[in-house]
C-alpha cells in the first residue's frame, strides 16, 4: 500500500482505459455491419464482364454497351481522330496521358461513357450529336469537352474518360471486364 | 393587453392527467398563454406554416407509401399505378410533390424574414442554427424522394449529386460506391434513399421541436427589432392562433391552385420518361428549390492553383463551394456584427438585403440555363456576390453603417409612426 502510494489511482485508470477502449471496439464491431451493408452486395459484384461484337462498327462511328450499369463507348476511330489524338502536347493536358497509353489498337476507342465531373452520359457517340470543340465527346450537363482520345480538354471535369480493362478476343470481338 | 396570463388550475380528467404528466400545463404555456410581440407582420405566419406543411407531406408520404413499391423495375410503374387506380391517389401524390414545393416556398420566405428583421442575432443564434440543420435536412429528403418515380430526372438527378462526393480527396470514389451500393445509381440506391426518405422527415419534425424550444426560451423577435416587455406581448391564443389559421387557409388557395390546376408545373416533363442509365436528358435541371446552389455548383469550372500546382480542382471547388454556400449561413450571427437587428432602422443593409434576394433569385435562373454561353459567367458573378455578401458586406457594415435611431418600445412607432424623438441615435460601435 504505501509502495504505490503517490500514483496509487494506476490501477483504476488501467480499468478505466481498458474499459473504454473496450466499449469503443465493441461499439465500431457492431457499427462495422451496419456500414458495410451499404457496400455492393455479392450479386452486384458478379456482374463479371460483357462481350462486345465490333465487327459491324464501321469507321467514324461509335456504340454504348451497358457494363455494371454504365455505358461502354467503343468507337472505330477515323485515321484523322487518331492523327488528332497523338499530336496532342500531353504537358498541355489536365489529365496528362499519351493517346497509346489509353489504346490497345489506335482505331478502337473503348472507354466507360461516364463524365468524370458528375457521372452524366456526354453526348457524340451518335451521328449529329455534338462532339465539343475538340471532336470527341461533350457532356451536356456542365459542359465539359473530350477530345478524341476522350481526356479532358474544357470545362470541370478533372479526369480523363476512364478505361476500363479490356482485352482483344479476336479482331472484332472485344471482352470488356 | 398583456400577456401575463396565470396558468389555470387544471380539474377532472385533464388535472389527473398533469398531476402525474405536466402536458397539459406545458401545452397551454407554449400554445395558449405564449407571450408574442403584439406587432409581428405576415412574415411571421410562416413558421407555423413550415410546421403544418411537414404534417402534410408526412402525412400524405405515410399514406403513399402504402402504394408505392421501392424496386428499379416496379417504382416508375407504381407511381402510375399511384396515379390511375389507387383512390384519390392523383390527390395524394400531386398533394406530396406540391407540397415539396411549397414546403421550400415557405421556408424560404421564413428564411429571407429572418435575414431582413436580423432574428439569428443574440440571444437567437441556436435558433437560427437548428434552423440551417433543418434546412440540410429537408435537401436531403426533398433531394432523396424526388429519386423515388424513378423517371429520367429522378436517376440522373441522382446520379450527378451522388457523384458529388466523388470529389473528396483519397475517398472520394469508394465513398460513392458505397453511397450506390453498386457501380451506378441503381435498385440498390433506390432501396436506401426510400428508407432513408422515410427516416428523415422525423429527424425534421424533432429538429422542429428543439427550433419551437430555442425559439419560446427567448420568444419571437419583431419587426421592430428590439427586446421588448411583457406588456408589449399578447398570449399566443386567440391573437396568433387565429392569424395563423387565417394565414393557413390563404396558403391552402395558393397550393390548392398548383395542386388541382397545375400539379407538373414545378415538376419536369423528362420525369415521366422511365429511367434510362445509357441516355442522359440533354439539360439535366434539379427542382426550383435547388437551382441557385446548382448554379454555385457550376460556377466553378476552373481549378484554383499555386505556383502551377492545382490544389483544388474544379469539380471540388464547386461541391466546396455549394456546401459552403449553407455553412456560411451557420455563421451568419457572428459575421453579421451590426447590433441592430430590424432592417428597418438599418438603411444600407435594408438595399444589400434585397441585392442579396435579388442574386438569389438571379441565381436560381442562371442555374436552370444550359452550361453555355454567357451563363457560366452569370453563375460566377452570382456566386461571388452570395459569398461577398456574408463574407465582407455584413461584417464592414456592422462597422461603417451609421443606422437609425431605435425606439425604446413597440408602442412608439406603433402610436406615433416612426419619427422617435426621445431616443438618440445610436450608430454601432
Amino acid at each position: 500500500m504505501a509502495t504505490e502510494a503517490p500514483d496509487s489511482g494506476t490501477r483504476r485508470d488501467f480499468l478505466n482505459i481498458a474499459g473504454w477502449t473496450g466499449l469503443g471496439l465493441g461499439a465500431a464491431a457492431f457499427a462495422w455491419p451496419l456500414i458495410d451493408q451499404m457496400n455492393p452486395s455479392a450479386d452486384v459484384l458478379a456482374l463479371a464482364t460483357v462481350r462486345i461484337d465490333v465487327a459491324t462498327v464501321d469507321e467514324g462511328m461509335a456504340i454504348s454497351v451497358l457494363w455494371r450499369g454504365k455505358p461502354v463507348f467503343v468507337r472505330h476511330r477515323t485515321p484523322t481522330e487518331i492523327e488528332e489524338a497523338e499530336g496532342v502536347d500531353v504537358a498541355e493536358l489536365r489529365d496528362p496521358q499519351t493517346d497509346a497509353e489509353r489504346v490497345i489498337q489506335p482505331q478502337w476507342l473503348v472507354q466507360v461513357g461516364i463524365c468524370t465531373h458528375l457521372g452524366c452520359v456526354p453526348l457524340g457517340n451518335k451521328p449529329g450529336e455534338p462532339k465539343g470543340d475538340y471532336g470527341g465527346w461533350f457532356c451536356p450537363c456542365h459542359g465539359s469537352h473530350y477530345d478524341t482520345s476522350g481526356r479532358i480538354r474544357k470545362g470541370p471535369a478533372p479526369r480523363n474518360l476512364e478505361v476500363p480493362a479490356y482485352e482483344f478476343l479476336s479482331d472484332t470481338e472485344i471482352s470488356v471486364g | 393587453m398583456s400577456a401575463d396570463t396565470p396558468t389555470p388550475e387544471f380539474k377532472g380528467v385533464l388535472g389527473w392527467i398533469d398531476y402525474r404528466l405536466p402536458l397539459v400545463t406545458w401545452g397551454y404555456k407554449e400554445l395558449v398563454a405564449y407571450p408574442t410581440p403584439k406587432n409581428l407582420n405576415y412574415f411571421w405566419n410562416f413558421g407555423s406554416l413550415a410546421g403544418i406543411v411537414l404534417v402534410i407531406q408526412i402525412v400524405t408520404g405515410i399514406v403513399l407509401a402504402m402504394h408505392y413499391v421501392p424496386h428499379a423495375d416496379y417504382a416508375f410503374a407504381s407511381v402510375e399505378h399511384i396515379m390511375r387506380n389507387v383512390n384519390y391517389g392523383w390527390l395524394l401524390r400531386y398533394g406530396h410533390a406540391v407540397g415539396a414545393s411549397m414546403f421550400f416556398i415557405v421556408v424560404y420566405v421564413h428564411m429571407f424574414r429572418g435575414l431582413y428583421y436580423g432574428s439569428y442575432k443574440a440571444p437567437r443564434e441556436l435558433l437560427w442554427m437548428i434552423g440551417v440543420v433543418i434546412l440540410l435536412l429537408m435537401m436531403a429528403t426533398a433531394f432523396m424522394g424526388y429519386v423515388l418515380p424513378w423517371g429520367q430526372m429522378s436517376f440522373w438527378g441522382a446520379t450527378v449529386i451522388t457523384n458529388l462526393f466523388s470529389a473528396v480527396p483519397v475517398v472520394g470514389p469508394s465513398l460513392v460506391t458505397w453511397l450506390w451500393g453498386g457501380f451506378s445509381v441503381d435498385n440498390a440506391t433506390l432501396q436506401r434513399f426510400f428508407s432513408l426518405h422515410y427516416l428523415l422527415p422525423f429527424t425534421i419534425a424533432a429538429m422542429a421541436f428543439l427550433h419551437i424550444l430555442a425559439l419560446h426560451q427567448h420568444g419571437s423577435n419583431n419587426p421592430v427589432g428590439i427586446d421588448i416587455t411583457k406588456k408589449d406581448k399578447v398570449p399566443f391564443h386567440p391573437y396568433y392562433t387565429v392569424k395563423d389559421v387565417f394565414g393557413l387557409f390563404v396558403f391552402l388557395l395558393f397550393m390548392g391552385a398548383f395542386v388541382f390546376y397545375g400539379p407538373n408545373v414545378l415538376g419536369h416533363p423528362d420525369n415521366y420518361i422511365p429511367a434510362d442509365p445509357l441516355v442522359t436528358p440533354a439539360h439535366i435541371v434539379p427542382e426550383w428549390y435547388f437551382l441557385p446552389f446548382y448554379a454555385i455548383l457550376r460556377a466553378f469550372d476552373f481549378d484554383i492553383g499555386l505556383f502551377g500546382f492545382t490544389l483544388i480542382d474544379a469539380k471540388l471547388g464547386g461541391v466546396l463551394a455549394m456546401f459552403g454556400s449553407i455553412v456560411v449561413l451557420f455563421f451568419l450571427p457572428w459575421l453579421d456584427t451590426s447590433k441592430v437587428r430590424s432592417s428597418n432602422y438599418r438603411p444600407l443593409h435594408f438595399w444589400f438585403f434585397w441585392l442579396f434576394v435579388a442574386n438569389a433569385v438571379f441565381l436560381g435562373y442562371v442555374g436552370a440555363m444550359p452550361a453555355e454561353g454567357i451563363w457560366p459567367t452569370a453563375a460566377k458573378i452570382g456566386t461571388f456576390w452570395y459569398f461577398a455578401h456574408f463574407l465582407v458586406v455584413l461584417p464592414l457594415l456592422g462597422r461603417f453603417e451609421r443606422t437609425r435611431p431605435v425606439p425604446e418600445s413597440i408602442n412608439k412607432p406603433v402610436l406615433s409612426g416612426q419619427t422617435v424623438t426621445g431616443a438618440q441615435a445610436q450608430p454601432a460601435e
